[in-house]
């Protein structure tokens, strides 16, 4: 599992590849607010590659796309499976977030 | 409990870095058994990966030395999980909040036992050796 993150343009683009558990979640947060801290405004999390996202994952997109508006940010989501998109409909966060059925009509949303 | 087998019984530290390879020992036991590709990719790595999570930074409290064990069964009927952890034990029914709700929606963390609970067919909770929380999913 592991995090890779692109510049496209203005967004930073964030590929998640495997799960997002406990056990990672603080590496993509880091990361992000890594990249917040520098300035970058426009964020979008790709989930092509990732395998499953635990409770203590989803709260980490909860966390970081507060943080990322309260810096006058955005974030955006795209690429869920269905098996993703159900995790998101359970839990409502699919209201919370803008998500994009792929990569490229994420980066034009911005 | 119908006519059952034990599918795998293994005792881990607690430590959640151990937690992706218990789960994808049951997503293989999952895929012998012939589950739905959801029950296999979404419902049990979720569930299981809950419970562990639970029982290492909330049962064992985080504490170095302790050890969660973890035994998947299985009946004619369902698959269950029984997760083991040393500390007190919780009442589910208190623990559990609706993460759904406007005033929830947002927070960062409550939606553990939810996602169980949503995903599994039964969840409980009770002490025999220590705090056992028990997961079983229907096979069909």
């Amino acid at each position: 599992m592991s995090f890779s993150i692109k510049k496209n343009a203005e967004v930073v683009v964030v590929d998640v590849e495997g799960q997002l558990i406990v056990g990672n979640r603080q590496e993509l947060k880091q990361k992000v607010l890594d990249e917040l801290e520098k300035g970058e405004k426009k964020f979008l999390i790709d989930f092509s590659q990732t395998g499953y996202i635990d409770s203590s994952g989803l709260g980490v997109l909860v966390s970081l796309s507060k943080k990322i508006r309260e810096q006058g940010g955005e974030l955006r989501l795209a690429n869920l499976n269905d098996d993703l998109q159900t995790l998101f409909e359970l839990t409502k966060l699919d209201t919370l977030f803008q998500i994009s059925d792929t990569r490229e009509r994420a980066l034009e949303s911005f | 409990m119908a006519e059952s087998r034990v599918a795998f019984d293994l005792q881990i530290p607690s430590d959640v870095e151990y937690i992706e390879g218990v789960v994808e020992l049951a997503r293989q036991r999952c895929r012998e058994l012939k589950l739905s590709p959801t029950k296999c990719s979404l419902n049990v790595p979720v569930a299981l990966s809950e419970a562990l999570s639970n029982a290492i930074l909330r049962g064992n409290d985080k504490t170095g030395g302790k050890e969660v064990r973890v035994r998947a069964i299985i009946t004619d009927t369902d698959l269950v999980f029984e997760i083991v952890d040393e500390g007190p034990g919780f009442d589910l029914d208190e623990c559990e909040q609706d993460c759904t709700t406007a005033e929830n929606l947002s927070k960062e963390e409550g939606r553990g036992l939810f996602l169980m609970r949503r995903l599994m067919d039964r969840v409980e909770s009770f002490r025999e050796g220590g705090n056992v929380v028990r997961l079983t999913l229907h096979r069909e």
